[in-house]
C-alpha cells in the first residue's frame, strides 16, 4: 500500500483530471449564462477621451458594455478590499484614467463568447496624450522606500563600509534580472452568480477566502453573502493568490447584466493585469579574507512597480539568511513604471536574490581560487545570521555532500573552458537554493459516515500540486484507515478557513489542521460518538510576536549542474541537474518529486529564455504570447536527479514538514549561470543567458 | 475575431468560384486562424479546402517530384520519396513548429505563413505597414532582436517565419499556382517578395490564386551533402533567429554544386547566389568557407537588437559548410 504519510501515493485526483471529470473555473454549468469579454487600454497614460458604447451595443447579442461611464460606483472608489496579499490596486472602472498599457478599461457581455470577443475588439476607444515611464532606466530617477511583504527596505549591522574597504578579497557585481510572467496552464477565469444580494463566484484562484473578503469588501456587501468555489486550479505560481480586476469586474458585470457571466482572460491579457516578476536589479558587493571567511555585504536593491501600488519583489532575502557576515547594509528601492503592478511570483525573493548572491559567491570562489563548494562550506550559517536563532532544522551540509557525490563534483576541472567535446564547451556549475518556511492558522474538518467512510473538508486549494492526494494521506493515517476510504474536499468557502495556497504553505498548515480535525474526531469516536460524526481540527500559525519565535524556520537545498553550449553559435543546453534538498519531511514521494522538478524546469526557462520585453514608445509587452515569450518545452530539460535528505521538523509543525512549492526554483539559475562560466570564461550577470550574450 | 461565412470547396474549381476579395482560403489554419483571433486577418469569408484531393507526391519524369498543396507538413517530412531525394526538405519540415502543427499544416499554407514580427501580431500596436498600410513600423526604433538584417526597406523589417520554404529556395523548388485564367509556375526565388514599398504582400501570389503543388527539380547530386541547421532560442518549438539550409555536391576535392540559402534574416527565404558561386569549383577549404559565410551576409544592416545575427549567420553558415563537406 502506497497510503502512509511520506508514500509515492499517485494522485487521487488524476482519474477526475484525465477523464476531464474535473471542473475547473470555467465549466462549471450556470443556467442562463452569459460571456464577458475585458477590452484592455492600448496606451500605457491618459485619460479615456472617448469611448464609443453605443456603436456596439447595437451588434448581434450585445447585452452590455461596461465602462467607466456606467459601472457601478464602489464604495470607496474600489479601494475598500486593499490589503494585500489578497486585496490589490485593481482597475474597476471607477475612473477615465489609463495608468498601463494593457489596462482593463471595458467588458462586453454578450449572449456567446464569439459575439462578446467581436464586439469587444470593435469597441473605439480614444485617449488624450500623457507622459508615461516606460524604461525601467530612466525610471531609476526617482526612487522610493520599498514597502515589503516581507522582511525589511533597510538593515544595517556592524560597519559595512570600513569591513568592505579592508576586505582582502572583494566582488563588486550588478546583476539583473528582467519582466517575468506566471502563465499558469488555466487562464484566469470567473463565473459570477448572483441570487438576489446573495452571490457565488467561481474562480480560479489559490485562496477562496481571500477572493471571497476582497470582493464582499470591494462591492460593499456582507462576506456571507459571498460564496468562492474552486475545486481545482490550472497552476497559479503566485499569480492567482490575488483577486485581480476581473474577479469583480465579473461580479459587476453579472450584477449590472441580471445574469450569471463568465470572464475567462485572454492569454495575452496575461501579460499585465494579473501581475508580473518584476525586473530586479542588485548591486551586491561581498568582501571576504584569504581563507574565504565572508566579512562584509552591501545589497542595494531597486526594483519597479506600477504608479499605483508600492510593490517589491524581495531579492534581498537570501542576503540575510544565507550565510554570516559580521558586517552589512542592505537597501531595497522600487521606482515606478507605468506597467500593471507586480507581484508574488514563485518563490519571491528568493528566486531573483539567490541568483545574484549565488552567482556572485562563484565570481568569489574564483577571486579566491577556491571550490566554490568549499566557499559555502565555510561560509555555513549554523544560525540564522539575520535574528541569531536556532534553525527549527538544517541539513544543508548533507545537501551539499549528497548532490556533489551524486553529480561527481570532485572531478570538476575548476579552469573555464577545460572541458570542451568537439563543438560542445562544457560547464559544472553550483549553487545553494533555499526558501522560508511558511506556515498559517487552518482549520479542517472530518466525518464519519455512516458507511464507514471520512470526509475531510477544509477550505483550501489544490494548484496541481497534491493538496488533495497528502491531506487524503495524513487523513488516512491519523485515522488508521486505508486512503480509499477518504474522500478530501477542498476549494470551497462553506469550508472551514484556510490560507492562501502561497508561500509554500498549504502542506504545512492544512496538513496539520486536517491531522488535528482526524484526531477530534478520533477521540468523539473513542468517546462513542456515532456516524453521522463530525469534529473540527485547527492548526495555529506562528506566533504573531516574532520574539515568542523559538526557531528560525527556512528550507535549503544544494544544486549540481552540466551545460553544454556550442562553441560557435552559443546554443544552450542542460542536460544534467543534481539536487537534493532539506525540507524536512516529504509528505508524499511521488507529489513531492514532481514539486522539486517543476521548480528546476522553471528554473532553466529562468535562466535561459524567460523575459518579458516592454516597448519603451507604448509600454506593451511585445512578446506577450506564448508563441514569442519562451518556456522551457521537452528539448529543452535534460535529467534531473532530486532527492532529499531524512528529516522530521517537528519543531516547525507536527507534520515534520516544511513546504516545498516553492524552493525548486530557487539557485538554478545561479547554478546554469555558473555552469556556463565554467563553460565559457564569460559570466552573465543579466538573465536570460541567451545565445547573442555569449557569441 | 469576428463573425465570418464558411464554405467547403470540394474542387480546385469550386474553390476558385467561391473566392473573392475578401475572402481567404482555408487549409490547415495553423496560422490563419491564430491570426484572426488577434484580429490581424479579418476575412469575412473562409472557403476551406481541406477535402481537396492535392495530396499526392510523386515523382515527375525529370526525377525530380511534385507535392500537392495538401499535403501534411509532416506527412512530407516522412515520405520516402522526400528523404531520399530531399532529406534537406525533410529536416526543415521536423525544424518547424511542433508535431501537432505539422500534422495539420500544409505544404501550400507553409509557404502562407506571415511573419512573427510582435508589431503585426498584436493589433494594439497603431504602427504596422504589414497590417495597415501606410502606418509607418514600429519594428524599426522598437524591440527588433528577431527582425531582418537583409532585404529590409524603411517600410518594414519583418523577416519570413518559415523553415520549409528556406530549403524549398536552396532546392530550386517551383510554386504550381491556379487562378480563374489558368495555371502559372513561379520559381521559388520569385514566389516571395522583398517589402519595399508594399510589404503587406508577402509573395507574388495573385489575388484569387491557389497553390496547388509544389514541384522540386531533380538534386540527385545534392541529396548525400545536405544540412538544414537552425539556430533558435529553444531547443525545439521555436522560430530560427538564423537558419541556414545547405547543401553540396563534390567532385574529388572540388566543389561542384552549391546551394545556400537563409532563414530568419529577411522578408523571404534568402537565396545566396554570390556565396554559392564562390565555392563552386573551389576546393572546400578554410578559407572558402570564411569567403562564403561572408558573401551570405554582404550588405546586411542590422538594426539596434539584431546586430549579432549578422555574426552567428556567417557562422551558422560555415557550421553548416563543415558538417555537410566534411571539413574538420
Amino acid at each position: 500500500m502506497n497510503d502512509r504519510i511520506g508514500d509515492p501515493l499517485t494522485r487521487v485526483d488524476g482519474p477526475a483530471k484525465v477523464t476531464g471529470r474535473a471542473p475547473y473555473a470555467a465549466e462549471f454549468e450556470v443556467p442562463n449564462l452569459c460571456h464577458a469579454v475585458m477590452v484592455r487600454s492600448t496606451v500605457p497614460a491618459g485619460a479615456i477621451a472617448s469611448i464609443d458604447s453605443a456603436a456596439v451595443k447595437r451588434m448581434p447579442g450585445v447585452l452590455l458594455v461596461m465602462t467607466h461611464e456606467n459601472a457601478p460606483k464602489l464604495p470607496k472608489e474600489g479601494r475598500g478590499a486593499v490589503n494585500p496579499p489578497a486585496g490589490r490596486e485593481v482597475s474597476l472602472l471607477q475612473e477615465a484614467t489609463v495608468r498601463y498599457n494593457g489596462e482593463p478599461i471595458a467588458v462586453v457581455v454578450a449572449e456567446t463568447l464569439e459575439q462578446a470577443t467581436e464586439a469587444a475588439a470593435a469597441l473605439l476607444v480614444s485617449y488624450g496624450p500623457a507622459d508615461a515611464v516606460l524604461d525601467f532606466e530612466k525610471s531609476k530617477q526617482k526612487l522610493e522606500p520599498a514597502k515589503m511583504t516581507r522582511g525589511e527596505p533597510q538593515k544595517k549591522w556592524g560597519d559595512a563600509q570600513a569591513a568592505l574597504a579592508s576586505a582582502a578579497v572583494k566582488i563588486d557585481r550588478v546583476y539583473r534580472t528582467p519582466f517575468e510572467f506566471h502563465n499558469p496552464m488555466e487562464p484566469h477565469g470567473t463565473i459570477a452568480h448572483w441570487k438576489g444580494d446573495e452571490l457565488t463566484l467561481y474562480d480560479a484562484t489559490q485562496y477562496v477566502d481571500g477572493v471571497r473578503n476582497t470582493v464582499s469588501k470591494t462591492l460593499g456587501i456582507a462576506p456571507e453573502k459571498v460564496r468562492v468555489v474552486c475545486q481545482y486550479t490550472g497552476g497559479g505560481f503566485g499569480c492567482k493568490g490575488s483577486t485581480w480586476s476581473h474577479v469583480m469586474l465579473c461580479a459587476m458585470a453579472a450584477k449590472k447584466a441580471g445574469r450569471p457571466v463568465k470572464l475567462i482572460l485572454q492569454r495575452p491579457q496575461m501579460f499585465g493585469p494579473v501581475g508580473a516578476r518584476p525586473i530586479t536589479e542588485q548591486h551586491l558587493v561581498l568582501g571576504a579574507r584569504r581563507d574565504g571567511k565572508l566579512v562584509a555585504v552591501r545589497d542595494e536593491i531597486v526594483t519597479p512597480t506600477s504608479i499605483f501600488e508600492n510593490w517589491a519583489e524581495p531579492a534581498g532575502q537570501p542576503v540575510h539568511s544565507l550565510y554570516a557576515y559580521p558586517n552589512g547594509a542592505t537597501d531595497q528601492k522600487v521606482s515606478r513604471m507605468n506597467i500593471g503592478t507586480p507581484t508574488f511570483m514563485r518563490a519571491p525573493g528568493e528566486c531573483t536574490g539567490t541568483f545574484a548572491l549565488e552567482s556572485a559567491m562563484d565570481e568569489l570562489a574564483y577571486a579566491l581560487d577556491m571550490d566554490p563548494l568549499q566557499l559555502r562550506l565555510i561560509n555555513h550559517a549554523d544560525v540564522d545570521p539575520s535574528n541569531g536563532k536556532p534553525w527549527s532544522s538544517k541539513k544543508l551540509r548533507e545537501c551539499y555532500e549528497d548532490a556533489a557525490r551524486r553529480f561527481g563534483w570532485s572531478k570538476r576541472n575548476p579552469k573555464p573552458g577545460s572541458m570542451r567535446e568537439g563543438n560542445w564547451l562544457v560547464g559544472w556549475g553550483m549553487a545553494t537554493a533555499t526558501y522560508p518556511a511558511h506556515r498559517m492558522e487552518a482549520k479542517a474538518s472530518a466525518t464519519l459516515n455512516a458507511d464507514g467512510t471520512y470526509l475531510i473538508r477544509s477550505g483550501t486549494q489544490d494548484l496541481g500540486t497534491g493538496t488533495y492526494t497528502i491531506c487524503s494521506q495524513v487523513a488516512a493515517e491519523t485515522l488508521g484507515v486505508d486512503v480509499r476510504k477518504i474522500r478530501f474536499e477542498l476549494g470551497d468557502t462553506r469550508y472551514p478557513k484556510a490560507p492562501v495556497s502561497g508561500g509554500s504553505m498549504t502542506a504545512a498548515s492544512v496538513g496539520p489542521a486536517v491531522r488535528a480535525a482526524c484526531l477530534a474526531l478520533k477521540d468523539k469516536m473513542a468517546k462513542g460518538g456515532k456516524a453521522p460524526l463530525t469534529a473540527e481540527g485547527k492548526a495555529e500559525g506562528p506566533p504573531q510576536d516574532e520574539a515568542q519565535q523559538k526557531y528560525a524556520e527556512r528550507s535549503f537545498g544544494a544544486l549540481f549542474g552540466e551545460v553544454r553550449i556550442d562553441a560557435d553559435l552559443g546554443m544552450i543546453r542542460v542536460p544534467r541537474v543534481v539536487a537534493t534538498y532539506s525540507v524536512g519531511r516529504v509528505l508524499n514521494a511521488k507529489t513531492g518529486k514532481s514539486q522539486f522538478e517543476g521548480g528546476i524546469v522553471w528554473g532553466i526557462g529562468q535562466a535561459l529564455m524567460e523575459e518579458g520585453v516592454l516597448d519603451k514608445r507604448t509600454g506593451r509587452v511585445v512578446n506577450g504570447n506564448l508563441a514569442e515569450y519562451h518556456v522551457p518545452v521537452n528539448a529543452d530539460v535534460g535529467s534531473i536527479e532530486v532527492a532529499w535528505v531524512e528529516e522530521n521538523d517537528t519543531e516547525f509543525n507536527d507534520l515534520g514538514a516544511r513546504g516545498i512549492g516553492e524552493i525548486g526554483i530557487t539557485g538554478v539559475a545561479a547554478m546554469i549561470a555558473n555552469a556556463v562560466y565554467h563553460a565559457t570564461g564569460k559570466r552573465i550577470r543579466d538573465l536570460p543567458i541567451t545565445l547573442d550574450k555569449l557569441l | 475575431m469576428r463573425a465570418f461565412d464558411y464554405t467547403e470547396a470540394r474542387s480546385v474549381d469550386e474553390a476558385l468560384a467561391a473566392i473573392g476579395p475578401d475572402a481567404k482560403f482555408l487549409a490547415g489554419g495553423t496560422n490563419l486562424v491564430d491570426l484572426m483571433k488577434g484580429d490581424v486577418e479579418q476575412p469575412m469569408k473562409l472557403i476551406g479546402i481541406n477535402s481537396l484531393k492535392l495530396t499526392d507526391i510523386a515523382p515527375t519524369a525529370s526525377g525530380g517530384v511534385r507535392i500537392g498543396a495538401m499535403v501534411r507538413n509532416s506527412d512530407c517530412a516522412a515520405h520516402p520519396l522526400i528523404r531520399e531525394r530531399y532529406p534537406l526538405l525533410s529536416q526543415a519540415l521536423l525544424a518547424g513548429a511542433s508535431p501537432q502543427l505539422r500534422n495539420m499544416a500544409s505544404m501550400g499554407g507553409n509557404l502562407l505563413q506571415r511573419t512573427r514580427c510582435y508589431y503585426f501580431y498584436d493589433a494594439a500596436f497603431d504602427r504596422c505597414n504589414k497590417r495597415k498600410p501606410g502606418s509607418g513600423c514600429a519594428a524599426r526604433e522598437g524591440f527588433n532582436r528577431i527582425h531582418a538584417i537583409l532585404g529590409a526597406s524603411e517600410q518594414c523589417v519583418a523577416t519570413h517565419p518559415s523553415d520549409m520554404a528556406v530549403a524549398m529556395a536552396a532546392l530550386d523548388a517551383v510554386v504550381e499556382v491556379r487562378g480563374r485564367d489558368g495555371e502559372r509556375r513561379i520559381p521559388m526565388a520569385e514566389f516571395h517578395r522583398l517589402p519595399g514599398d508594399t510589404p503587406q504582400r508577402d509573395t507574388t501570389l495573385e489575388p484569387g490564386e491557389l497553390i496547388v503543388a509544389i514541384e522540386l527539380p531533380a538534386a540527385s547530386g545534392l541529396a548525400q551533402r545536405s544540412q538544414y541547421l537552425k539556430v533558435r532560442d529553444r531547443a525545439s518549438y521555436a522560430f530560427a533567429l538564423v537558419s541556414v539550409a545547405c547543401a553540396l555536391e563534390m567532385d574529388g576535392g572540388a566543389v561542384k554544386d552549391a546551394r545556400l540559402a537563409l532563414g530568419g534574416v529577411a522578408h523571404k527565404p534568402w537565396r545566396a547566389l554570390d556565396a554559392e558561386r564562390g565555392l563552386v569549383g573551389s576546393k572546400l577549404d578554410a578559407a572558402a568557407i570564411d569567403r562564403a559565410a561572408q558573401a551570405c551576409v554582404a550588405g546586411a544592416q542590422p538594426l539596434q537588437d539584431n546586430a549579432f545575427k549578422v555574426e552567428l549567420a556567417k557562422r551558422t553558415v560555415a557550421r553548416a559548410l563543415r558538417t555537410v563537406g566534411g571539413v574538420a
